[in-house]
């Protein structure tokens, strides 16, 4: 129940952007149709829980003080191993998937390779690393932040593909309007925050 | 007659230290070229920390560092990065130097780094870094690198602060951290303190920006 809970706030009340602005870059940059959204929603939901737990991993098994050896504190490493292992993780699962899936290749293959510099991923295993989670924590925490991800960049680009019908004023036409918009939808999803299962 | 010449190029660079086209690289970025209202990168890690401006502050100065230091460093080994692995170079660069600055917050601004918490850390994915090492350090000398950074960080910082600024006032009537607006004159506006005047706030900025310079998409 506890790691549903956990599930739930990652989509809807800790929301990767709304709560924290994770992954904006390519969250403006790739929402102007839902044909591509959906497939850079689907490729950073996959990564993220994929690598959250991975990073649980090495963090745990090879970071930790007194791991490896007594007396050994290694965790001043953790940003370097933590993107290390994000950009090796997207490269393997590019690789992995166009081997086993080459239909899912076809609809991820470009967005793999930008998700390696996008923050939503690093954010969520710093987010992971900072709160503590237990390995099946992070499972749900990563795969939670990933859905809740997915759905903002569907939810915008649908709006923005609306919106291109209507009569915005010229200098906020684009970034302005987005923005303003992705504030809205963040008052909108502000309403879940409370709830507890 | 080589050595004269020689020498009238070695000044020649000595002058153009701070010459016009360099101080463009730091004014450009201010407005015109600014990496978050017009080149659109690095609005990731950020905007989480503008609720009040001494956190903006600090991580203004934390990036305009990191920019600049990584800048100066892939310049120097622009010419020694085999291209096809050159992303892992650059981001094991930009993670040394974030770690830099995290420990030096924990060393010597603790209550900021507690208050930063993992946005310190998220400046390496920062898409402005990547962006001007990809788009300037890989093709320039060191100093221009340095002063691009710089420029790119101020003007990120910039940004930063005008948020800061305008949710520290109406969120909480307070600029960094004094009571201006008294709670018996101005009733705070919760509105600014959520993430969502972030969002309005930026647009509110891009908005007046481009409206002044011009500047339309589409």
């Amino acid at each position: 129940m506890e790691i549903f809970n956990l599930f739930i706030r990652s989509i809807f009340i800790d929301n990767m952007i709304f709560a924290y602005f994770l992954g904006m870059c390519s969250y403006l940059a790739v929402s102007k149709n839902v044909k591509t959204a959906v497939g850079l929603g689907l490729a950073v939901t996959f990564v993220l829980t994929i690598t959250t737990p991975l990073n649980w991993l090495i963090k745990n098994a090879l970071l930790a003080p007194n791991v490896i050896m007594e007396g050994l504190d290694l965790s001043f490493l953790t940003f370097i191993m933590f993107i290390a292992v994000i950009a090796s993780a997207t490269q393997l699962v590019e690789m992995v998937v166009e081997k086993v899936s080459p239909a899912l290749y076809g609809a991820l293959g470009i967005f793999l390779p930008l998700i390696a510099v996008n923050c939503s991923i690093l954010g969520g295993a710093l987010f992971m690393d900072q709160r503590n989670y237990s390995l099946t924590e992070s499972v749900a925490f990563g795969f939670g932040s990933g859905l809740g991800w997915f759905l903002a960049i569907v939810a915008i680009a649908a709006i923005r593909e609306k919106i291109q019908y209507s009569d915005v004023p010229k200098p906020l036409k684009g970034l302005g309007i987005t923005f303003i918009i992705t504030g809205l939808m963040g008052i909108a999803f502000m309403s879940f925050s409370g709830i507890k299962l | 007659m080589s050595a004269a010449t020689t020498e009238i190029q070695v000044e020649r660079k000595r002058e153009a230290l701070f010459s016009k086209k360099n101080m463009r690289l730091i004014s450009d970025p201010l407005n015109e070229n600014n990496p978050i209202t017009v080149q659109v990168l690095g609005i990731c890690s950020a905007l989480a920390v503008t609720a009040k401006v001494e956190p903006a502050f600090w991580m203004a100065l934390a990036v305009t560092f990191v920019t600049a230091a990584s800048n100066v460093i892939i310049s120097l080994m622009r010419n020694a990065i085999p291209s096809n692995i050159r992303i892992i170079v650059q981001l094991t660069v930009v993670a040394t130097m974030v770690i830099l600055v995290d420990l030096f917050l924990k060393a010597y601004v603790y209550e900021m780094s507690k208050i930063l918490s993992v946005f310190v850390g998220l400046i390496i994915t920062n898409c402005i870094i990547m962006g001007r090492l990809e788009a300037f350090a890989m093709a320039n000398k060191p100093w221009p690198s340095l002063l691009d950074g710089i420029g790119n960080g101020l003007g990120y910082g910039a940004i930063l602060l005008m948020v800061a600024v305008v949710r520290e006032i109406l969120g909480s009537g307070s600029l960094l951290g004094m009571q201006i607006l008294p709670p018996s004159i101005y009733v705070n506006n919760n509105l600014m303190v959520v993430p969502a005047g972030a969002l309005f706030t930026v647009g509110l900025i891009i908005w007046a920006q481009r409206a002044y310079n011009k500047y339309y998409e589409e």
